[in-house]
């Protein structure tokens, strides 16, 4: 008897102290370990920098959004649907540079799509090691690693040139740099980052899934078709999203084939900037705050959509791994 | 599965074939790249090179000895800055995995994460360029470190993260304080991991050209003080290929062989530490 | 002459609202071995990480009660040197895998940032080595890494560790139950040795091995302490009819 009353008074003390959440317990542990000043320094300093992270990313945040002011104030939504860029009367509409983000990507992924899965289902699902597989994911991987300003010079002494002998042929006018240039440029860039998250995704299938298809006699054409590309397919899209958001934020590379034209592009042909290009092109040249504020304002959409989309493309990574498993 | 069954194989057959080619083709710009860099710019390599400053055009040789010190000066900045900070958050997150606050800051870590380079340019632009009313060394620095911090946090915390938790209980067992047995058992333990990881984000900014366009921005001259603009090898690279001047390109071309040689051998130390110094358990 | 070295008093233990442990009481006496046995999930390993304040660390972790050490609480004593004091060897075998077999032996020390001299060292680690019969096995490897060592042999060499910062009790969690049968009977007979120089509490689920080598036995059975008593009187005759189950094997 009384030994139960004690187990009561004891739940009743724990109760009484425990006000639904596990924060009391949480700082009765804290302070319960600190009994090393050394070591309530040392936590204290692990909080700091991890707090200092955070008010840095707040901080760009905010500097960006008070530093394109003038030109939101100036502009409004104008900015998004104005044409005309033009400096000198300071008259600043970002639509052309919009449109030339959009294109420029949306083709890139267009063209990263076949050959990243093709990757992707050669080192995931068709040799897993062996001499090919180990020298296609070193290519890859060096691929991965070129500074994209060897990519944007690789562009003006080959694929430039390349786009140039086409437009001859088909009677285009041969500026050879323009939209479908840096696409190219673009997917050549991209197609190692997409290949490699979709390697990830197509590894993470758990092979009893496949071995059952192969065991009921289908062929790998018809595993990848039918088991493989349903089960993975928001992990892949999720993985096209996430190179879709690099290609958006890709600058140099861009800007050293697209020709940099502020014009609205009326064909893929057409040089053009996108929305990284003329920053890079103009910031330093940039003399009035208009000017400056305008061209920050495109940074702070840069900034946020690639946020966004990475996020999406995370998140799905993320549900798609759980559901796996 | 009214298809008989030689179709069927034809059909494996032609999509084999189709992925072959496709994933190979993917690889052939890295040939074309190595072929061109190399052909093109060992030319251009040789002791002068690394030695000399550049010459204005029309002139023969010359080097971009500016630009590798620069980019050195460039990089350490980065290095200097970012590694403490990224270390501490890196095992702040690893050791607080559950919290709220963990949560909010891996989300703004990988915010961090996927700004445009070119956005963080402007970012240093702001704070210090302007500030200080001059394009600087440092402020190139901090627009690299600022790329470098997610690199660094993320593979410091996925290393730590992969520690058995019956390392540290160990060293708690034998009375060491929690700092103690944070920076004498659990961070040696995942020393490689670290390192690894370190050596890759310095891999990755010492081929950045868009942030230090109006950070370091260039300079011609050899310049030690970093309050000053300093060149670096990308900028060499994206100055010198834009240029109309056949001579010039080629200085670009050798710019970018000594660039993708010290990226590559960054990559490849990091790769052999992270397979040859494993902590086994 | 049987000293009391450590008392267990009114004790209770849980995570967040859940309790664990419910008011346990008993004593350990000094130069004896103590085992801990009871069917798995019961609080063995809780018991056992209140006695040197590891419990705190888990997350939500509560408790109440006093353990008495020499007639002083514990809980009112500075953590870190209720652990230098009170030693423990894990279910599983971890040295540190950074640290070399002779480093890993004054661990303590180095981790502690406890300066020695050589000749200290020297004799520490061989007094360690000696002590757990590992000495004649690695003498010659002293500077290789204590990850190189079989299951068995970084087990003792986990407890030369635990030796060599010379405790009051040494606490064990089923130190052989991921060991082969030979390195078990070694660690068995081990215990028996050390028991004339420190005090041992032991942790098993296997009630053979509990009868073999303990001196006194506390059966836990869901958080509660049902019999306390010398390890012959409970194998012969349990006052509870619980005990009698488990160690008859009703129940596991
Ligand atoms: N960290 C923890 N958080 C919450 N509950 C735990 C934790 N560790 C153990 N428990 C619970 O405490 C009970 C006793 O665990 P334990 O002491 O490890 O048992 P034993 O060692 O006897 O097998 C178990 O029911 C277990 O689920
Ligand atoms: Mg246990």
């Amino acid at each position: 008897m009384k030994n139960e009353e004690k187990k009561q008074n004891h739940n009743q003390e724990i109760c009484h102290l425990n006000p639904d959440s596990e924060i009391f317990f949480r700082i009765r542990a804290f302070f319960r370990t600190q009994h090393s000043p050394a070591d309530f320094v040392f936590r204290t300093i692990l909080l700091f920098s991890g707090i200092m992270l955070f008010l840095l990313i707040l901080s760009i945040f905010c500097s960006l959004i008070i530093n394109s002011m003038p030109s939101i104030k100036a502009f409004g939504l104008k900015f998004f649907t104005g044409t005309v860029w033009d400096p000198v009367f300071e008259q600043f509409g970002a639509l052309p540079f919009v449109a030339g983000t959009l294109l420029t990507s949306f083709i890139a992924i267009i063209i990263t799509i076949p050959f990243s899965i093709a990757i992707s289902i050669y080192l995931g699902e068709f040799s897993k090691s062996g001499a090919y597989s180990g020298l296609l994911k070193n290519s890859i991987d060096l691929l991965a690693g070129v500074p994209s300003v060897v990519y944007g010079f690789f562009g003006i002494f080959v694929i430039v040139p390349a786009v140039r002998y086409i437009q001859i042929r088909f009677n285009i006018a041969p500026y050879g740099v323009g939209i479908l240039t840096a696409s190219i440029v673009l997917s050549v860039m991209i197609i190692p980052f997409a290949a490699s998250l979709g390697r990830e995704i197509i590894e993470m299938i758990p092979s009893e899934i496949k071995q059952a298809a192969y065991a009921l006699g289908s062929t790998r054409y018809e595993v990848v078709r039918h088991v493989i590309f349903p089960y993975a397919k928001s992990g892949l899209i999720a993985g096209i999203l996430l190179a879709l958001g690099r290609a958006i934020g890709e600058t140099m590379a861009v800007t050293m084939v697209i020709g940099n034209s502020n014009m609205m592009p009326k064909t893929i042909f057409a040089p053009a900037n996108t929305m990284a290009s003329i920053i890079a092109n103009e910031f330093t040249e940039a003399v009035s705050n208009l000017h400056l504020s305008s061209l920050i304002e495109i940074g702070v959409v840069l900034f946020i959509v690639t946020t966004i989309i990475s996020i999406a493309g995370k998140i799905i990574i993320r549900k798609f791994a759980v559901h796996i498993s | 599965m009214m298809e008989t069954i030689n179709k069927r194989i034809f059909k494996d057959r032609l999509f084999t074939i189709i992925v072959v080619v496709l994933a190979f083709t993917a690889c052939l710009p890295l040939l074309g790249i190595l072929t061109f860099v190399i052909k093109n710019g060992l030319s251009a390599i040789n002791v002068e090179f690394f030695i000399r400053l550049p010459k204005p055009v029309g002139e023969h040789g010359g080097g971009i000895s500016n630009a590798i010190i620069g980019t050195f000066i460039v990089v350490l900045i980065a290095f200097i800055i970012a590694t403490p900070v990224s270390l501490l958050t890196g095992v702040y997150l690893s050791e607080n995995r559950k919290s709220v606050f963990s949560e909010v800051l891996r989300v703004s870590i990988d915010v961090l994460a996927s700004i445009p380079s070119i956005v963080i340019g402007i970012i240093a632009y702001l704070w210090i360029v302007k500030p200080m009313k001059s394009f600087s060394a440092l402020s190139g620095g901090c627009a690299l470190a600022m790329i470098m911090l997610p690199v660094i946090i993320k593979s410091t915390e996925e290393t730590l993260n992969m520690l058995p938790l019956t390392l540290r209980e160990a060293s708690f067992a034998l009375g060491v304080p929690y700092y103690r047995t944070i920076l004498k058992v659990i961070i040696p333990a995942g020393l490689s991991g670290i390192i690894t990881g370190i050596l890759i984000a310095i891999a990755r900014i010492a081929g950045e050209t868009a942030p230090l366009l109006f950070t370091a921005f260039g300079n011609p001259f050899m310049n030690f003080n970093i309050t000053k603009p300093v060149n670096t090898l990308p900028l060499v690279v994206f100055n010198y290929s834009t240029s109309p001047y056949e001579q010039w390109h080629t200085i670009a071309w050798a710019a970018a062989l000594v660039l993708l040689i010290i990226v590559f051998t960054f990559t490849l130390i990091a790769r052999i530490i992270s397979k040859k110094w494993k902590t086994s358990f | 002459m049987e000293n009391e070295l450590l008392i267990v008093q009114n004790f209770y233990a849980g995570f967040g609202r859940c309790n664990i442990l419910k008011d346990i009481n008993f004593t350990v006496y000094q130069n004896k071995i103590t085992a801990i046995m009871g069917p798995s999930g019961c609080g063995k390993t809780t018991m056992i990480r209140c006695i040197n304040r590891m419990h705190e660390f888990s997350p939500g972790a509560t408790y109440s009660g006093k353990i008495l050490l020499h007639g002083e609480d514990i809980y009112s004593m500075n953590p870190i040197l209720v652990r230098r004091k009170i030693g423990m060897v894990f279910q599983r075998p971890n040295p540190f895998p950074t640290m070399s077999i002779y480093d890993n032996v004054i661990s303590g020390f180095i981790l502690n940032g406890i300066k020695l001299q050589k000749q200290e060292k020297d004799k520490i680690v061989i007094n360690s080595l000696k002590k757990v019969g590992l000495w004649e096995e690695v003498k010659d490897s002293l500077h290789r890494r204590g990850t190189f060592l079989s299951g068995g042999q970084q087990q003792r060499l986990c407890i030369a560790r635990a030796l060599a910062m010379n405790p009051d009790v040494i606490l064990l969690d089923e130190p052989t139950s991921s060991l082969d049968p030979k390195s078990t009977l070694m660690i068995e007979k081990l215990l028996e040795e050390l028991k004339q120089t420190t005090t041992i509490i032991i942790v098993t689920h296997n009630t053979a091995q509990a009868a073999r080598i303990s001196d006194y036995v506390a059966f836990l059975y869901l958080g509660e302490l049902i019999e306390y008593g010398a390890t012959k009187k409970i194998f012969t005759a349990p006052e509870h009819k619980k005990t009698e189950e488990y160690l008859t094997g009703k129940f596991s």
